[in-house]
């Protein structure tokens, strides 16, 4: 059983009925007594990175879901969610995250097109076990404006060129995070949300 | 790095699709959702519906047809027509569009863009602009609303910079001069576009041939290109697209 938080910022259908097509169970909530009986996590996520924040602190989600991703429930964030699990983001002023992973969400570079929209590859730099059957260089879809920077370089998994290269997968402890939509990927987004499902 | 991408736009009445030539005559050309899926396997890198249903009950016909969509389909996908409100978007976010497209409401309400940018993120805002020369010799274009119908005095270069300052994530530039007649994309202004924004513009309008294709990509600038005919009608299919611009060295997916 997959569970997948839901701070009322996002549509959730599109990762529901990917996992529920690939077979497994899901579990879409917003109730943090939930958060804490998950046996895996996901952390969605679109939008503002301060709303974000505000959502899941005063909806209560929080606090359960850093209790449950320090006691060792893998953790999958995704895009907004990979940004929530940092330290602290610029978006619009300085905010302070969940903290889970040391490092800080940035905008991406001046003279980009922004936001970073479209098919972008993945550049694997180590094997894992959530990017397991992944061919090198597949292309995954991207829609953002900020990126996370771990402040140790182990953290990254694979990284994407859009000009400079950034973090795409990130994996700390029993924590991974996509800057990139895996379910909106087709099929290579569903071998990660596979592999993830599989842990 | 980061590849072109390849929209086919499907224009839906009622739940059907259907195509105009040059606005006006429709056709019909199947279900969206068998349509879309077809799309999404052969390849394509995104979606586009354009909702023109007249109905009374169109918000909840085209929520219906939205989330049908959201279940079947893995790629993103836009969803545009008559969306006025910020409440009207959140309609159709909340059903499982990935992005919204608006046009002439963007126009009479500029603010629209900023707000549903502020509360959804610019990523999802499109905005849509329809443009068509004063004439032949002219350079500027000027931006016409109601699906073409109706005039304004907006220059398509300005109000695309101005949409893009309020919010905007993305435009599509459709030609009306152009669109149905396969000549080809207006490439000129297509490039003026892609070249005086920071954010990605999408060529659209008289694509007939793999090489319109190839040019609005590459002349044009732009980031993505959008047909609905050649598509609908097995002119041109998607993978023949990629293999095409693949090989004349357009990095695609």
């Amino acid at each position: 059983m997959i569970t997948v938080v839901d701070y009322k910022l996002n549509n959730l259908r599109s990762i529901e009925n990917t996992l529920r097509r690939l077979g497994h169970e899901v579990k879409v909530t917003s109730d943090p007594a939930e958060v804490r009986h998950a046996q895996k996590l996901i952390l969605p996520g679109v939008g503002a990175f301060r709303d974000a924040m505000k959502n899941l602190r005063d909806m209560g989600l929080a606090e359960a879901f850093v209790d449950k991703v320090k006691a060792g429930t893998p953790t999958l964030g995704i895009c907004l969610g990979m940004h929530l699990i940092f330290t602290e983001s610029e978006e619009f002023g300085l905010h302070k995250g969940l903290n889970l992973i040391p490092g800080r969400v940035k905008k991406l570079p001046e003279g980009l097109h922004v936001p970073h929209m479209g098919w972008n590859q993945l550049h694997l730099k180590r094997s894992d076990r959530l990017t397991r059957e992944v061919v090198p260089e597949s292309f995954v879809y991207f829609v953002h404006s900020f990126y996370a920077q771990p402040d140790s370089a182990e953290v990254t998994l694979a990284t994407t060129d859009y000009g400079f290269d950034f973090p795409a997968i990130v994996h700390f402890e029993n924590i991974w995070a996509t800057q990139f939509h895996p379910e909106k990927s087709q099929h290579v987004g569903e071998r990660l949300l596979d592999n993830f499902a599989r842990l | 790095m980061l590849a072109k991408r390849i929209i086919p736009c499907l224009d839906v009445k009622e739940g059907r699709v259907v195509k105009g030539t040059n606005f006006v005559a429709l056709r019909d050309a199947g279900d969206p959702i068998e349509c879309g899926l077809r799309y999404s396997e052969e390849g394509a890198d995104e979606l586009v519906f354009l909702d023109i249903t007249a109905s009374s009950d169109r918000r909840n016909i085209v929520a219906d047809m939205v989330r049908r969509v959201a279940d079947s389909v893995n790629i993103p996908f836009t969803v545009g027509g008559g969306l006025r409100s910020v409440a009207d978007i959140e309609h159709i976010l909340r059903a499982g569009a990935d992005k919204v497209s608006i046009n002439t409401s963007a126009i009479e309400n500029p603010q629209l863009i900023t707000e549903s940018a502020e509360r959804f993120g610019s990523q999802c805002i499109v905005v849509a602009i329809d443009a068509r020369r004063e004439t032949e010799q002219k350079s500027s274009a000027k931006v016409f609303t109601h699906g073409g119908r109706v005039r304004t005095d907006l220059d398509a270069v300005e109000w695309a910079q101005r949409a893009a300052s309020l919010g905007a994530g993305e435009i599509p530039l459709t030609s009306m001069d152009a669109d149905g007649t396969k000549a080809g994309y207006d490439l000129d202004l297509t490039s003026r576009l892609s070249k005086s924004l920071q954010i990605p513009v999408i060529a659209s309008g008289g694509a007939g041939t793999l090489e319109d294709l190839y040019l609005g990509l590459t002349e044009g600038a732009a980031s993505a290109v959008l047909a609905a005919s050649i598509f609908h009608f097995r002119e041109v299919t998607i993978p023949q697209a990629k293999a095409y611009l693949r090989e004349r060295g357009v990095l695609v997916r």
